[in-house]
């Protein structure tokens, strides 16, 4: 079968690429790009670990086509780091120790930072909401919760 | 897992993606994907042919009118929750689509999608049976419209025939001041519902309901309104046991039980939220109507 000829900005960079038709987002990524920091979890959409911000949007890349990024702006895990420096959400997860095995963390940070970008001063309830599609099964979340709550009272204060 | 392999078909206009919807065989159209990607990622469904609409730029948005608003098929569930001027005229869609998926879904996920999905516990078919709401379709002889009552078929088989595509679909707007309310038991947030209600009801000078929409959702193949409940109400003065027997009056023989939970557990949760939703929307319609009052 033929191969999609895909054009499209990863984490600010211009690519192309080639996939098969049913080749999800998440499959390209992670196969065909070498950028294995998403991860897949349940393939269906529940867990978020594959989180991605597709045109500014957060979205699970699991269920999108690598044929769809065509045109789009698609941002991962690994452009959150600027170099060696963290994301202050990294350094806060670091601190509070809001992971354990380390699967959803991508994922969690991924849709942490979209919520800090769009809300600035997020209720515990709101980071709640927001965090929704984002399953852990290690840490019961309250360390994911507080270094949130903490990276956000830090940004605001600088 | 992983998809089957199929063939990948991008669609630029409703004109396109209904030729190759008519000319491919077990072709499928793909839309948010947040339901069929997963299914087809668990080879729940295998395709031949998957037909896109992302493209399709024709197909999304909203218009507003004096008594409907229209919302295109390929709209984000997520710019629908957004929309301001629908929780200004219709509130109760915000509060019901907050409860659609999670953010990461509600962001891909179509208005379009999710009703020819059919989902049993999907809150948009619910909003859809509450405001008595059309559905276009469009075929190779031009459009045709499917009132939201005729449109569940059987269980996740809305009528659509083979080659048809959902365009769009038209929400009857109440009137300024009623009373609303949507409210879900699930396990989790995010779980589909084991139970969901809405209600809708607009109250006379005298403080009576004069208009009535009452729906289950999760308890049938389609949404269930429950006609009955919405006779009992109208011309009566709202008060704490009216809204009990109209819990009770919510025990639809029709609601039905599933792996994990009995019909029986099902009609009592429909009787105690049927019971506190027509409570809460009561309250804010005379709420809506004093404010009303204090302007003029």
């Amino acid at each position: 079968m033929a191969k999609n000829h895909v054009t499209t900005t990863i984490n600010g960079e211009p690519v192309e690429f080639l996939c098969e038709t049913h080749e999800t987002m998440l499959d390209v990524l992670r196969n065909d790009l070498g950028l294995t920091g998403s991860k897949e979890g349940c393939g269906s959409g529940d867990c978020g670990a594959c989180s991605v911000m597709v045109d500014g949007r957060l979205a699970c890349a699991c269920l999108m086509l690598g044929a769809e990024a065509e045109g789009r702006s698609i941002e991962t895990i690994e452009g959150m780091a600027a170099g060696e420096e963290l994301h202050p959400l990294q350094k806060n997860f670091v601190k509070e120790a809001a992971l354990q095995c380390g699967i959803c963390t991508p994922g969690v940070l991924v849709a942490a930072k979209a919520l800090l970008e769009r809300n600035p001063d997020p209720t515990e309830t709101e980071v709640r909401y927001w965090l929704a599609g984002n399953l852990c099964r290690c840490t019961g979340y309250d360390k994911i919760i507080r270094a949130v709550m903490d990276t956000a009272a830090e940004m605001r204060a600088n | 897992m992983k998809a089957a392999a199929f063939r990948y078909h991008r669609a630029d206009s409703l004109a396109e993606a209904g030729e190759m919807l008519t000319s491919l065989d077990n072709a499928r159209l793909l839309s948010g994907g947040q339901s069929l990607m997963a299914m087809m990622n668990l080879r729940y469904v295998i395709v031949d042919h998957l037909i896109d609409l992302n493209p399709v730029s024709e197909l999304a948005g909203i218009s507003h009118h004096d008594d409907h608003f229209q919302v295109g098929a390929m709209t984000r569930q997520r710019c629908f929750l957004d929309d301001d001027a629908v929780a200004a005229h219709s509130p109760i869609f915000r509060e019901a689509l907050g409860y659609v998926g999670h953010l990461q879904t509600r962001n891909r996920g179509t208005v379009g999608g999710s009703l020819a999905h059919m989902d049993p516990a999907a809150e948009l078919l619910g909003l859809a049976a509450l405001t008595d709401a059309d559905i276009t379709l469009s075929g190779p002889n031009g459009s045709r419209q499917v009132a939201i009552a005729e449109f569940p078929q059987a269980y996740m088989t809305p009528d659509i025939k083979v080659d048809e595509i959902l365009t769009a679909v038209r929400f009857n707007r109440w009137p300024a001041g009623h009373g609303w309310d949507f409210r879900e038991f699930a396990q989790r947030h995010g779980d589909f519902a084991v139970v969901g209600v809405g209600c809708l009801l607009t109250l006379d000078a005298a403080g009576a309901i004069d208009r009535a929409a009452v729906v289950l959702i999760g308890v049938a193949d389609g949404p269930l309104r429950l006609p009955a409940v919405e006779a009992m109400l109208l011309g009566m003065l709202p008060n704490a046991d009216l809204f009990r027997a109209a819990g009770e009056a919510a025990r639809h023989p029709e609601i039905t039980g599933d792996a994990l939970v009995t019909a029986d557990y099902r009609r009592q949760l429909a009787a105690v939220m049927v019971r506190r939703s027509l409570t809460n929307a009561h309250q804010r319609a005379v709420q809506a109507m004093n404010q009303e009052h204090h302007h003029v």
